[in-house]
């Protein structure tokens, strides 16, 4: 397949490595990706351990006592030329937030840099059609591609320290969805009620990769009551099969 | 049973194995111990597996009582004073705390992390199969967070009978942490990348379990302080915006979106991890091949700790202790009640 043409496996220490497919946020590449690591789940791959499906690379852990660098990038490279990409997931989330003020402190700066109102940013922010390319960074955090160019906005040199859970945050060209407080270098547009990763709920984690997802709007009013819920264990955000896309 | 109370503690403190696996792909973070020859050393010590959940102790001092019965504790990993009746006790050898007596450990002296182990284990129930205390995901067990003065941890009797064990002390490595290049150094040009060695960087006061900031004359990127997040292991040094290194570690998480000069070897992760606040320390690239021989050996090493056990004559406890202990009670698994 010409698309692995650009295919580099790149060592992460002595224990892991990067299957790059390319640089880019690329639904393709991502398709490309998921399509890796389904066929790694029906493959035996000595030393093989886990694996963390991202953006454009495959994360994968290994046991350097029972395999090597050379060897598990030999039997990766033979496998991401035979698997192709993995076809459009079914799922579609739809997931309510609150904007602006105490809920998205960074909605003014962003709407500043980019000459818009923080009212038009919200827009471009819920008009977008997302895909979940990747769960990453800390539990249930949702990556996500497909943001408004315009809005899109470089992320901040110095990383905060704390960020609250729930927070709805654009980086880069990147759009994502955090779930439980922890440092970022994101711009917190708003916060959602719902929990992707939920400790104690019988579904731990609710969102996967290559599922589509949107936002919208949802009153101030409601949040004490829809965090209570999220809280007890309800999903909050809906979930979708879309029965025009094959699973 | 007996118990373990926690009379007095300080940050940083929590029970922790050799980690969490199975939903990586989720964005759950393995933690772990921070040094996992600390934990193999402890472990076993007291007779546990390598990897069994122990209590990783924080810089500060800790004092722990017995309960209900008399425990056998190990200590290893960075060294420290620990005081029982009055006498000094030496690490890396096991000793018995009989009912109602306490031990106090205090602060670590050249190093950040110590490992103390207790012999049938801690009563808790796990989560992917680990223990490990992840204080941001709210998971861990028997706390799903640091210890706190007055908790009590259900542990195993202990064996008092038989004798206390002994390990040499792990050998002191010194020199540079060593690390292999990559994923992104060609994010950096081979000037910057030699800067990166050449800089003594010291520990900044702002780090934790997740990660040591690392202050410094700041790195410049070649191309763009901005990747599209990739995965993360554990020992990634990355370099955000500010060119100030970030060495992630236990509790990092999974991805990032910043370059990612190099990642510490598997071998010196403890090493590095044991640096404390304030300390220099510096890096040196290493060929993969090289790496992964060591994290044989590292393997090697700790598979065969269990054979290198020198068992003492008699056990640590007084006379009086023993008629306090509970002679009666026999040695229980307290990861399985069945044993």
């Amino acid at each position: 397949m010409s698309s692995s043409a650009a295919l580099r496996i790149l060592p992460c220490g002595d224990a892991a490595l990067t299957v790059e497919f390319g640089e880019t946020v690329d639904p393709f590449l991502n398709a490309l990706v998921l399509g890796l690591d389904d066929a790694l789940k029906a493959h035996d791959v000595p030393g093989l351990q886990e694996t963390i499906p991202t953006y454009r690379s495959l994360f994968v852990t290994y046991d350097p006592v029972v395999t090597d660098f050379a060897s598990i990038s030999g039997l990766l490279r033979e496998l991401a030329q035979q698997a192709g990409p993995k076809p459009q997931s079914p799922r579609r989330w739809r997931v309510p937030v609150v904007y602006g003020e105490d809920f998205g402190i960074d909605l003014e700066d962003v709407a500043k840099g980019k000459g818009l109102t923080p009212d038009e940013v919200v827009r471009r922010h819920c008009g977008s059609d997302y895909r979940v390319y990747m769960l990453g960074f800390m539990p249930g955090f949702a990556y996500l591609g497909g943001l408004d160019q315009t809005i899109a906005t470089s992320r901040r040199d110095e990383p905060r320290l704390v960020t609250p859970a729930g927070a709805v945050m654009i980086g880069g060209v990147q759009a994502g969805i955090q779930c439980i407080e922890a440092p970022s270098g994101w711009h917190i547009l708003g916060r959602t009620p719902m929990r992707s990763y939920h400790p104690t709920r019988q579904q731990m984690f609710l969102i996967e990769p290559g599922d589509s997802l949107s936002f919208y709007a949802m009153p101030r009013a409601d949040w004490r009551m829809m965090e209570e819920a999220a809280e007890a264990g309800e999903w909050i955000a809906d979930l979708v099969i879309d029965a025009g896309v094959a699973a | 049973m007996s118990v373990l109370l926690i009379e007095e503690v300080g940050p940083a403190t929590s029970v922790q194995d050799f980690g969490r696996y199975g939903a990586l792909r989720y964005g759950l973070g393995t933690t772990g111990a921070m040094d996992r020859v600390g934990l193999a050393y402890a472990n076993v010590l007291v007779g546990q597996d390598w990897h069994a959940p122990l209590i990783e102790l924080g810089p500060l001092p800790i004092k722990l009582k017995a309960k209900e019965g008399t425990v056998r504790l190990a200590l290893s990993g960075a060294m420290r004073g620990i005081s029982l009746r009055g006498q000094a006790m030496a690490m890396n050898e096991s000793f018995c705390l009989a009912e109602g007596e306490s031990v106090m450990i205090r602060a670590a002296r050249g190093g950040v992390f110590s490992y103390l182990a207790v012999e049938g284990g801690i009563a808790g129930s796990p989560t992917f199969g680990s223990f490990s205390v992840h204080r941001r995901a709210g998971l861990g067990s028997p706390f799903a967070r640091p210890l706190e003065s007055g908790d009590q941890l259900v542990v195993g009797d202990a064996s008092v009978m038989e004798g206390e064990r002994r390990l040499p002390a792990p050998p002191v490595v010194a020199g540079p942490i060593r690390c292999v290049l990559g994923p992104q150094d060609d994010f950096f040009s081979a000037d910057t990348i030699a800067q990166f060695q050449a800089t003594e960087w010291t520990i900044s006061a702002t780090s934790d379990r997740m990660g040591y900031r690392l202050e410094g004359s700041p790195l410049t990127h070649a191309r763009t302080a901005n990747i599209v997040s990739d995965g993360i292991a554990n020992g990634t040094i990355q370099i955000p915006g500010t060119g100030q290194p970030l060495l992630l570690l236990a509790e990092r998480g999974t991805t990032g979106g910043y370059p990612k000069i190099a990642t510490v070897i598997t071998a010196d992760l403890g090493r590095a991890a044991q640096t404390p606040v304030g300390a220099g320390i510096q890096f040196q690239a290493i060929p993969i091949e090289e790496a992964q021989a060591l994290a044989r050996d590292l393997a090697r090493m700790i598979a065969g700790l269990p054979q290198r056990v020198e068992v003492l004559g008699g056990g640590s406890l007084s006379s009086e202790a023993l008629l306090a202990g509970n002679l009666a009670g026999h040695a229980t698994n307290a990861l399985d009640p069945a044993v």
